[in-house]
């Protein structure tokens, strides 16, 4: 009894010395930094230099790291083909291109005041800090310049709709790491809307759950988009116009110098990534020749959003008996016809379609000899095929078109679209004036004469993985007319066989069959009794 | 009427398993290859594999008690007497005739019988064998640099495939061909065959 209450003793001494120890001081522990502390942000900004101003007081690199970007520069040289692409210079299928239309497409520039070619890219307080570390979700852009509202601005102008001011100040002093929001905020809208463009990236992204994306899963695994697209000095990793169309690589690992392509799936997960299952071993078979994609993206634009699957701009200018511009919607509400754009098809829950895919990829520039008469035009021909040893089969979202071309100098064209003009065709419906224009501001001949070809443009699709449940089962492509039914140059059990041999095999089976029988029935027919 | 007992235990136990194994395994094999749907794609697969493995297995434990029960002699090939089996088959079979061979203990298949199992063992079931294994580790090889195109091995596997469903389309029905229709299977099951008396 004695012993026991020494002891007893003892442990509430012990318990008082622990709790002696004193709680540390409550502290944010996801950064070193609380920006609202900070004396440069604790005044009014009357503009978007301004903020840039004072981030650029301590992060005194990070507008020259920007400025290396293609974020920055739209511009970026194919070291594979030496094209020079970047947005800048890319045509598509899509709103065609950037050129003169920089005024609506330059919103998204990860700068201030890009309208026409007087745009300052050595100037660092043009960088727009806030457009990516935003964390308040209330900063924006308008139209023409890219400014944020500093007061109440009309847009566009003279529409009558009005944009709240927003307070710079307020955004400044809460900025922090990208997000799946800002990121998103350009990235989603791609083509000029919500999920018009890639097809596995949209709105549904923002705070996906894990049936869309289980990696963006926001109640689990989180990932934003630089969990992956890891941006060393501000240099976003993972370009799709430089993609890696085969990784071989193992796994990254800390302290292991590895120069390889960090945003793609082997990249974490590496060669043989199948551990449980029915088959795992069967499964990891498939790395060498199946991308990731091709089984765990069994369909894209999955979270509600449709993309835009074909865009007819030959339609494009038809106006209501009025005279005015005409929309046209589908039964869900989703445009269909825009006079301004043309015929539309959108689609959720689309299956991809598959090829072989190597990383290279050639677009039709600008100045590219192209003609109706070869079929279909290719705005970016993806290299690969079965026997290169560099190639993967990819899911792509191939988005077909009809867009504007210069049937006697046999070139695409840049027409100027959007502008408060004389010549934009989204005001004045004349494909002449506004392709003239557009081909002017870019140094490049146009003939006068317009004409329309059908193209088509390539998106290997790498967003909205689904929950391995959901993974496109083996019998989807292992059969005829499954998924890879077209897929050239590699043999799937259950689609593919040797059509001699199946023949001399049944008719040496049948051939058994039909004899034993035979021989069978002269038994019974000979037997007496 | 003589009986006398031919299937030891363990014989007819690799004999039926190894039956169910390769019915089993030509049902999903000839799935795989895309000549019908039956349980799906992924589920024959499956099956086949695990099927493959179970074989492999047997096939380990039979080969053993073949060695050491000196059982192999059986299928030493001959061509002794072997032109009275085949005139027994293509004639006297229909006219009631007795089996030319008297099956004993020490030789237990006829001659033709002995050489058609004999290239089921050297010829068909290594061919399926190795072209199976090869379909299995296919990246393994190309890893150890045996670079096999997976069309070639697929090829040689369903080669073995059609002639063994030829040899089970023929050894089913030769079943039948005992003193009475079900004698031979009667043995298979019981290990006991009833051989005539030896005429004098």
């Amino acid at each position: 009894m004695k012993i026991n209450l020494a002891a007893l003793l003892g442990g509430l001494l012990v318990a008082g010395a622990l709790q002696a120890v004193e709680a540390p001081a409550p502290t944010k522990l996801n950064t070193t930094a609380d920006h609202s502390k900070f004396k440069e942000l604790q005044h009014e900004f009357a503009s978007g230099p301004e903020v840039t101003k004072a981030c650029l007081t301590c992060h005194t690199e990070a507008a020259l790291q920007i400025h290396r970007t293609k974020h920055w520069t739209w511009e970026v040289i194919n070291p594979l083909n030496n094209q020079r692409l970047g947005k800048k210079n890319v045509i598509n299928n899509y709103c065609i291109s950037t050129a003169t239309n920089l005024g609506a497409c330059a919103t998204c520039h990860v700068g201030y005041g890009w309208v026409n070619s007087s745009f300052d890219f050595k100037s660092q307080v043009n960088v727009d800090c806030l457009v990516c570390h935003d964390t308040s979700g209330s900063y924006k852009k308008l139209p023409g310049g890219g400014q944020p509202p500093v007061k109440d601005t009309e847009n566009p102008p003279g529409s009558g709709k009005i944009v709240k001011a927003i307070d710079l100040a307020a955004i400044a002093q809460k900025v922090g790491k990208t997000s799946r929001d800002t990121c998103g905020a350009c990235h989603f809208f791609g083509g000029g809307g919500d999920g018009v463009k890639h097809g596995d990236m949209d709105t549904s992204l923002a705070s996906p759950d894990k049936e869309v994306d289980v990696h963006m899963d926001a109640t689990g695994l989180d990932f934003t988009c630089s969990t992956c697209h890891k941006a060393p000095a501000h240099d976003v990793v993972g370009s799709r116009y430089m993609p890696t169309g085969k990784d071989s690589g193992d796994a990254h690992m800390r302290g292991k110098v590895n120069k390889s392509n960090p945003a793609t799936c082997q990249s974490c997960h590496g060669q043989a990534p199948h551990k449980a299952g029915a088959q795992p071993a069967k499964l990891n078979q498939h790395t060498d020749k199946v991308a990731c994609q091709t089984c765990h993206i069994p369909q894209f634009a999955r979270g509600g959003v449709p993309t835009k699957m074909h865009w007819d701009w030959s339609t494009a200018g038809k106006l209501s008996p009025e005279g005015k511009p005409m929309l046209k919607t589908d039964a869900k509400g989703h445009v269909i016809y825009d006079s301004r754009k043309g015929d539309f098809v959108v689609a959720e829950n689309v299956t991809p379609e598959y090829g072989w895919f190597n990383g290279e990829v050639t677009y039709t520039l600008l100045g590219d000899t192209v003609d109706k008469s070869n079929g279909i035009t290719l705005i970016n021909a993806l290299g690969g095929s079965a026997s290169d040893g560099r190639s993967l089969i990819w899911p792509m979202k191939v988005m077909r078109g009809s867009q504007p071309y210069d049937p006697v100098n046999k070139t695409l064209v840049k027409p100027h679209v959007a502008g408060n003009d004389d010549t934009a065709f989204w005001k004045n419906f004349n494909w002449e004036k506004a392709i003239e224009t557009g081909m002017k501001a870019a140094n490049a001949p146009f003939s006068g004469k317009v004409d329309f070809l059908k193209t088509e443009m390539y998106w290997p699709i790498t967003h909205m993985v689904a929950p391995k449940e959901k993974a496109v089962g083996c019998n989807e492509c292992h059969t005829k007319g499954g998924r890879l039914d077209k897929i050239e140059g590699v043999y799937i059990p259950g689609r593919d066989a040797n059509h001699l041999v199946n023949l001399i095999g049944w008719l040496a089976a049948g051939a058994t069959l039909a004899g034993v029988l035979l021989h069978g029935l002269l038994r019974i027919v000979r037997r007496k009794n | 009427m003589e009986r006398i007992y031919i299937f030891t235990r363990f014989e007819r136990f690799w004999h039926w398993a190894q039956a169910l194994l390769i019915i089993a395994m030509l049902v999903t094999g000839f799935e795989i290859h895309g000549a019908y749907k039956l349980l799906g794609f992924a589920q024959a697969g499956q099956l086949h594999t695990s099927a493959a493995w179970a074989l492999i297995t047997l096939w380990v434990f039979a080969i053993f008690w073949h060695f050491t029960t000196g059982e192999w002699r059986q299928y030493i090939p001959t061509m002794k007497n072997i032109d009275k089996v085949v005139r027994h088959y293509a004639w006297g079979i229909f006219q009631g005739e007795p089996h030319p061979f008297k099956v004993t203990r020490a030789r237990k298949h006829n001659p033709m019988q002995a050489q058609a199992y004999l290239a089921v063992k050297v010829l068909i079931n290594p061919l399926i064998w190795i072209s199976g294994l090869a379909y299995l580790y296919y990246n393994e090889l190309e890893a150890a640099g045996m670079a096999l195109n997976l069309g070639t091995i697929a090829l040689l596997h369903t080669i073995g495939a059609f002639l063994m469903l030829a040899f089970l389309i023929g050894h089913v029905y030769l079943i039948t061909t005992g003193h009475t229709v079900t004698a031979h299977l009667k043995a298979m099951i019981t290990g006991w065959d009833e051989v005539e008396e030896q005429r004098h």
